[in-house]
């Protein structure tokens, strides 16, 4: 757990004094992701910086797991604080061994502990040890050098770490892929890690929690879809963009908005019954068809169910699409447009039918989310 | 870099001079006229490499540490006006500071040491602070941030870092030094120079060149001992000559 508590900086410039952070506070829970989101020049740096020490704040106090950081010696609290810069900054004295055991080996750890700490580093982030342990940083790719930047500030296992537009300098491509691996990583480390972004696309993806900075001051802290959802006020919203309604796709997921109900039919199940089951359940266009596994084969469409005589298997039409339950609405929408629906049935891993979403469904989840939150904050208002 | 460059042209003109000897000597066959000095030119060089020596290493263990000392953060202020104090004493050519040495300390070896330590330190000190200063940013904040103390960032990210330019600044400064070595002779240290002056004042090439020759031979024999321990000692991920 990270907490700041009236975090100050004062920087005295020859143009007068600037006041980089402001009286932040705020608490990171253990375990989470809390991204520092805001305009260049806003004071997510040297906030991000007080907490190692980089920056030594003007006031106030930063507490790690409830202990306050101010009575700890510099070094010593460094070394339990996992620190990626965006530069990367990786020795390239060093072979990418030295590099990934740096701290371990100011730690004072023996030689086949931190050499095997090394190899176990490589194979979190996917990377062959026996072909880059002994290269240097120059030989590798920028993809390659941010992968090691992140497994030396892991490497001694710190409870909190701290990057700062740790993917910045890649490509697009290669940072949605590191981005990825970094979420699987983070799934089983459960760090507490403080992040600095200006991309709110990454601050969305990246963040169990989304802290808005101007001008030094802490404007909004939550998470990213309540921040989708409410943004506090003008700034905050023409920071998130107009389509920051789309952006909140990305975060809900189709187990969220599902419906469970959804009629189904089977092959031998008549076209009347078919027509039958389209109205009871007030279906417009078609109904499911599912195989004896329950997994979705086709459909019977209305119009054929209605001037057609038979059985279903010999009269359905494929399904163009089904979803998965942890896809997020982003895919959900994507799918229903290029295939002119309205609904798509949803499946478990085993692509057994669990239910059906809508369209309505999703715009009536992000509409009542907005209700919600709007209400919240107006309550909020009128209490103080 | 005037001094360079005019070391290389001196340098070139050696080689050419060496040349031209050869071709000279194999057809006249006064190999035996060279033998007359072998025993003088044994002595010489020896005394040749303990002054290149002597005042080398006094000069690298002081440049090097005061380079360290002026690259510290706390220095900056004194620090750039310094190196411009270095700048300027670098362009005063070395027969001129060993002729102020020695009317300071008189004739001898002293003097002769001190002056060759002076031009040598130089170019040590100049390039160990502007190597320390190179040093990217980012790489002293990442080290500063994984929890280095100020002393292992030197050893460890610093000084490796810029001992390609330390490097570079001892084979400049070695180079002027064993080419300055003659000189001494004149403020009456020894050394080859005694060969080469006495030549010239007694119009015997033969003499001239005993001293000269093997002045140039030792001048690319310490310039490729350094680049060889440059190769060895600065990590292959910072030499551009391992790259
Ligand atoms: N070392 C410094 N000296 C003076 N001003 C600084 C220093 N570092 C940052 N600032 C100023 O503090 C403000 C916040 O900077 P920073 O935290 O780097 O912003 P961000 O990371 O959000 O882009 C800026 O106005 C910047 O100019
Ligand atoms: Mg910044």
């Amino acid at each position: 757990m990270i907490r700041l508590d009236n975090l100050t900086k004062v920087f005295d410039t020859p143009k007068g004094a600037v006041v980089a952070a402001d009286h932040i506070s705020m608490e990171v829970p253990r375990g989470e992701i809390c991204v520092l989101l805001g305009p260049s020049g806003c004071g997510k740096t040297t906030t991000l910086k007080m907490i190692n020490r980089i920056v030594r704040p003007t006031s106030g106090k930063v507490f790690i797991n409830d202990e306050d950081t101010s009575g700890l010696n510099t070094q010593e609290l460094r070394r339990n604080i996992g620190y990626v810069i965006q530069q990367i900054g990786l020795f390239p004295n060093m072979t990418i061994e030295e590099n990934i055991t740096a701290v371990p080996r100011l730690l004072g750890w023996d030689a086949k502990r931190y050499k095997e700490r090394a190899r176990e580093m490589m194979a979190m982030i996917a990377m062959e040890p026996d072909a880059f342990l002994k290269r240097y940083p120059s030989e590798l790719s920028g993809g390659q050098q941010q992968r090691i930047g992140v497994a030396r500030a892991l490497a001694a296992d710190p409870p909190v770490m701290l990057m700062d537009e740790p993917f910045g300098a890649i490509d697009p491509i290669n940072r949605a892929v590191i981005q990825d691996e970094f979420l699987k990583m983070q799934q089983d480390l459960k760090k507490t890690i403080m992040f600095v972004s200006h991309d709110i696309d990454e601050a969305i993806k990246m963040g169990d929690r989304v802290a808005i900075f101007r001008e030094g001051k802490l404007v909004q802290y939550s998470t990213p879809d309540d921040l989708l959802a409410a943004p506090k006020n003008a700034f905050v919203e023409s920071f998130l963009g107009e389509d920051r309604a789309l952006k909140r796709l990305n975060l809900v997921k189709v187990r969220e908005v599902m419906s469970h109900e959804i009629g189904t039919v089977t092959p031998d199940d008549s076209l009347e019954t078919a027509l039958q089951r389209i109205d009871d359940y007030g279906y417009q266009n078609a109904i499911v068809m599912i195989n004896d596994r329950q997994r979705p084969t086709g459909m019977i469409t209305r119009a054929i169910a209605r001037t057609t005589k038979g059985y279903c298997r010999d009269h359905f039409q494929g399904i163009p699409a089904a979803v998965h339950l942890d896809d997020d609405l982003r895919k959900v929408a994507s799918l229903m447009f290029s295939n002119d629906m309205t609904w798509l049935p949803c499946v478990d891993d085993d692509e057994r039918i669990m239910g059906q979403i809508t369209q309505r469904a999703i715009t009536h989840h992000l509409g009542s989310r907005h209700r919600v939150a709007e209400h919240s904050v107006a309550d909020q208002n009128t209490g103080v | 870099m005037p001094i360079q460059s005019m070391q290389g042209a001196l340098r070139a003109l050696i080689l050419v001079v060496v040349f031209f000897i050869g071709v000279w000597s194999q057809s006249s066959g006064l190999v035996d006229d060279f033998m007359f000095y072998l025993p003088d030119v044994q002595y010489l060089v020896v005394q040749h490499l303990w002054l290149t020596a002597v005042s080398g290493s006094l000069a690298i263990g002081v440049a090097v540490p005061l380079g360290i000392i002026l690259s510290r953060r706390s220095m900056a202020k004194v620090a750039e006006s310094l190196m411009q104090v270095l700048n300027v004493g670098t362009t005063i050519p070395t027969l001129a500071v060993l002729a102020l040495s020695m009317s300071f300390l008189g004739i001898g070896t002293v003097p002769a040491i001190f002056g060759l330590f002076v031009a040598t330190l130089l170019p040590i000190a100049r390039n160990t602070y502007a190597g320390l200063k190179g040093v990217s940013p980012a790489l002293m904040e990442a080290a500063a941030g994984i929890g280095m103390s100020p002393t292992q960032r030197l050893f460890r990210v610093e000084l490796p870092n810029a001992l390609y330019v330390i490097f570079a600044g001892i084979r400049t400064a070695l180079a002027i030094n064993v080419g300055t070595v003659p000189l001494a002779f004149l403020i009456g240290a020894g050394g080859l120079g005694e060969l080469i002056f006495t030549g010239i004042d007694l119009y015997d090439p033969i003499m001239m060149l005993s001293g000269a020759i093997p002045t140039a031979l030792l001048a690319i024999t310490v310039d490729a001992l350094i680049a060889t321990i440059a190769f060895i000692v600065v990590p292959r991920g910072v030499n551009p000559s391992r790259a």
